[in-house]
């Protein structure tokens, strides 16, 4: 039921398109119809599905990686202001440094046999920073007076950051590695972009392919796979965020219906 | 027995926010720590914590298990009620009666629920749990029911009276309010406005367990009557 609205624009739009270009005789290969465009997907199927696949392992790999990378850091930089002082200005450097400039030169060192690693490195860069800024913010989150109160009854700094940073931290992490998915998938087709033919078969490739041989519909056909994958992976993680903070979380409340609650029945008795 | 002497406190900046502080607490009392805001009373349950150190002067706390009630619920969002109050006791890596203790501040029913599904004197309860279910000898509150609704706030007043009676730890409890430290305490001892020393000390007479009906008497009247006079002439010769 969620989905009705959105499904009911999708479908208006579709349809508009479908019938104005019919109507207008939009010549193919400015915008095919999305009954041609499906009809590709479905006949290039195992070609762009390959394609999709190598895509998505770079981008998840990329996507791991730059969480993991980013999340630890953000560790490190939470605890050591020196460290922090010293090594935050080189990862904003790499952040502001647009991918598309460096792709060439990383493409360069990995050689075009490796295009792959180009990719995922370029993806991965790319990814990193939204993870490691937003962390960094949760971990500088944390609440004072729970900090005191951890002190207060003796908790050794292992135990005050699994059971209170991390926590803390949770929200602004998952908020980040949300961005971070999505540009992840970016870096990996700008990445494939700027290394041309080689040996990449991305999706990235296949639109560039389809463009030079003026096959629009093909052309869609593997756009329409490229958001979807896009959207799946927004979905996915936000499932995870939504399965790990709807407990607990302001982001999460759910205004209507009201949240189940227990009975109050019982709690706010007069007493003494 | 706890005691503070000739305390004083500076912070960074300059401000001086406790001088020539002493105080004495017997084991098992309970006393309330009145003054203006302003005038140190968080720090001395701070520096009492040992959440902080004292510039110049000692404290000597003779190994007491320590609960503190913050101004603020202070619950981790992420924990359930159960987990919130048995925080003290993981952390330690011992176990308790939780659910005993929920039960007699009146959250049973809420054991599993998490903090943003509870009422704030419901927080505030669950609060209190925490800081007693460590089983402490002494109990530091720091104006833990300011923020809520008179009826509420009698309410918990009176439960937290009854778990005194019951454990008879030492119960330091700093506010601003006079009729509140008048109706919980044995002794109410009075603090000057900044930089904070004690002035003078009250004693309330009155047996436990006090009934709501002490709240209408004139002899309660009196003592609150004897807090004012005590800090308005702190007041006025700080001005």
């Amino acid at each position: 039921m969620k989905f009705l609205p959105a499904m009911i624009v999708g479908i208006l739009f579709l349809a508009a398109w479908e019938g104005l270009v019919r109507l207008l005789q939009v010549p193919l290969f400015l915008l095919p119809p999305p009954s041609l465009i499906a009809a590709s997907l479905a006949e290039d199927f195992p070609s762009l599905f390959d394609s999709l696949l190598f895509t998505l392992q770079i981008t998840l790999g990329a996507f791991a990686l730059a969480s993991l990378g980013g999340i630890a850091l953000a560790i490190l930089f939470a605890h050591s202001r020196p460290i922090e002082r010293a090594f935050m200005p080189y990862a904003v450097a790499l952040q502001v440094t647009p991918v598309v400039a460096i792709a060439p030169l990383v493409i360069l060192w990995v050689g075009l046999d490796n295009a792959w690693a180009a990719l995922f490195i370029l993806a991965t860069l790319v990814a990193f920073f939204p993870v490691l800024s937003a962390t960094l913010l949760g971990f500088r989150s944390v609440d004072g007076g729970l900090r005191n109160l951890f002190r207060l009854y003796g908790a050794t700094p292992w135990q005050i950051f699994l059971r209170l940073e991390l926590p803390s931290a949770l929200p602004y992490m998952l908020a980040g590695m949300k961005v971070a998915g999505g540009l992840a998938l970016i870096g990996a087709i700008v990445a494939e972009f700027v290394a041309g033919s080689g040996s990449a078969t991305g999706l990235a490739w296949r639109i560039v392919e389809a463009g030079n041989r003026l096959n629009m519909p093909r052309m869609f056909a593997a756009l329409a796979l490229l958001s979807a994958a896009g959207i799946g992976l927004h979905w996915v993680l936000s499932a995870i965020e939504r399965a790990l903070l709807r407990h607990w979380h302001e982001s999460q409340v759910e205004r209507e219906p009201p949240s189940p609650r227990p009975s109050p029945a019982r709690g706010e008795g007069v007493r003494g | 027995m706890i005691s503070l002497r000739q305390i004083e406190k500076s912070f960074a900046g300059g401000v001086t926010a406790l001088k020539d502080f002493s105080l004495a607490l017997e084991q098992g009392e309970f006393v309330s720590l009145i003054g203006p805001s302003g005038c140190g009373k968080s720090t001395v349950l701070s520096l009492i914590a040992g959440l902080a150190e004292p510039s110049v002067g000692e404290i000597a706390l003779a190994r007491q298990r320590v609960g503190f009630v913050f101004q603020e619920p202070t619950l981790m969002p992420w924990a359930t009620v159960r987990r919130n109050v048995a925080l003290p006791l993981e952390l330690a890596g011992e176990s308790g009666p939780i659910d005993a203790l929920l039960a007699k501040v009146g959250l049973a029913a809420f054991a599993g629920a998490y903090p943003r599904q509870l009422s704030g004197g419901m927080k505030m309860r669950a609060s209190l749990a925490r800081a007693l279910a460590g089983r402490p000898d002494l109990l530091l509150l720091d104006e833990p029911f300011a923020a809520l609704d008179e009826i509420t706030r009698f309410d918990l007043i009176g439960q937290l009276l009854a778990l005194w009676q019951e454990a008879r730890f030492t119960a330091l409890f700093v506010t601003h309010s006079i009729t509140e430290s008048v109706f919980m305490s044995e002794r109410v001892v009075v603090m000057s406005p900044r930089p904070g020393h004690v002035v003078g000390e009250i004693r309330i007479d009155e047996p436990y367990p006090r009934s709501p009906e002490f709240r209408a008497e004139p002899r309660y009247a009196s003592w609150c009557g004897e807090v004012l006079h005590c800090l308005r002439a702190a007041m006025e010769q700080a001005a």
